[in-house]
């Protein structure tokens, strides 16, 4: 972590927590923790609240296709931090490896319905180009997706382009898979509030 | 108001608008991408176009420059949260003009 305040600037019952996370996960704190527990009410707060409502709240996208266009953003934007993190809870939310790893390999060709994968390539122009025009909103609508569907994706879209942002810029440290799975354990269990 | 937009206004309003450690100005710059001196100029410009590239000597730039670390960081999340918001708000404006209809959800 670049800034030591994002390290170790917390307040004491905050330290607290942290310990308790970790003799019960018996894994690190997740840098992306550490960043939203600090002055919560200017960052962590707002955000996990933005963050909650796209990727939990109401919406005929599932659970695992929101984690796996989370996962696809980050790839996008080559952040390692979220690309592992989001595929572990992708995974453990369809219950399987295999659409995941397909997606990150080759979305053109991953066996996923029509709906998503035209989701997931405008997500893909929006993140790597920052910009889309109607077309490529007319292609995810003729491939299936509904407009609310299209609106659902662009609020995940949103989050994940401000959280990789911030994990590559205060330089989060990526740690092995056990951290990432007590990780999406966590997020499937609780949620990002 | 969908509860997306509800949520995303408050975070908006809170980080440019409400007290902290940078001038208001400042993180308005940092959020628009536009009117800071260097060395935040580049760091915020990376923030939003390149991330991945950002080093430990763009951050330590910031901080010899005489911010402190709690203005950097904050500066950091106005410029991510900037960039992202102007890719929404493209994407959006180009879904109503694929769905030529009345806009919903904002």
């Amino acid at each position: 972590m670049r800034l030591r305040i994002l390290d170790g600037g917390h307040g004491f019952g905050t330290k607290a927590l942290f310990a308790l996370i970790r003799t019960i996960s018996r894994q690190p704190v997740l840098d992306v923790i550490k960043l939203v527990k600090y002055r919560a009410d200017f960052y962590g707060g707002p955000m996990s609240s933005v963050t909650h409502e796209a990727m939990r709240g109401p919406s005929s996208w599932s659970v695992g296709d929101r984690e796996l266009m989370a996962a696809f953003i980050a790839r996008t934007n080559q952040c390692e931090f979220c690309t592992k993190a989001h595929s572990a809870v992708a995974q453990r939310a369809y219950g399987d490896s295999k659409t995941v790893s397909a997606c990150l390999t080759d979305v053109e060709t991953a066996g996923i319905e029509e709906p998503l994968r035209a989701t997931l390539l405008m997500l893909g122009k929006l993140t790597r180009e920052r910009a889309v025009n109607a077309d490529d909103m007319r292609a995810v609508l003729t491939a299936g997706a509904s407009r609310q569907q299209v609106e659902d994706a662009l609020a995940v879209c949103f989050s994940f382009n401000v959280i990789g942002r911030l994990a590559d810029a205060f330089g989060f440290f990526v740690p092995g898979p056990e951290a990432f799975e007590s990780g999406a354990k966590y997020l499937l269990a609780r949620g990002y509030r | 108001m969908s509860n997306i937009a509800q949520a995303r206004n408050a975070l908006t309003k809170r980080i440019l608008e409400r007290a902290a450690q940078a001038s208001i100005a400042e993180r308005r710059a940092a959020f628009n991408n536009n009117g800071l001196a260097e060395p935040v100029r580049s760091l915020v410009d990376k923030v939003a176009t390149h991330a991945y590239r950002i080093t430990d000597q763009d951050i330590a730039a910031a901080t010899a420059s005489g911010l402190s670390e709690d203005r950097v960081f904050e500066i950091v999340v106005c410029a991510a949260v900037g960039q992202a918001t102007r890719q929404y708000d493209t994407a959006f404006a180009a879904l109503n003009a694929a769905a030529d209809a009345t806009p919903r959800g904002e």
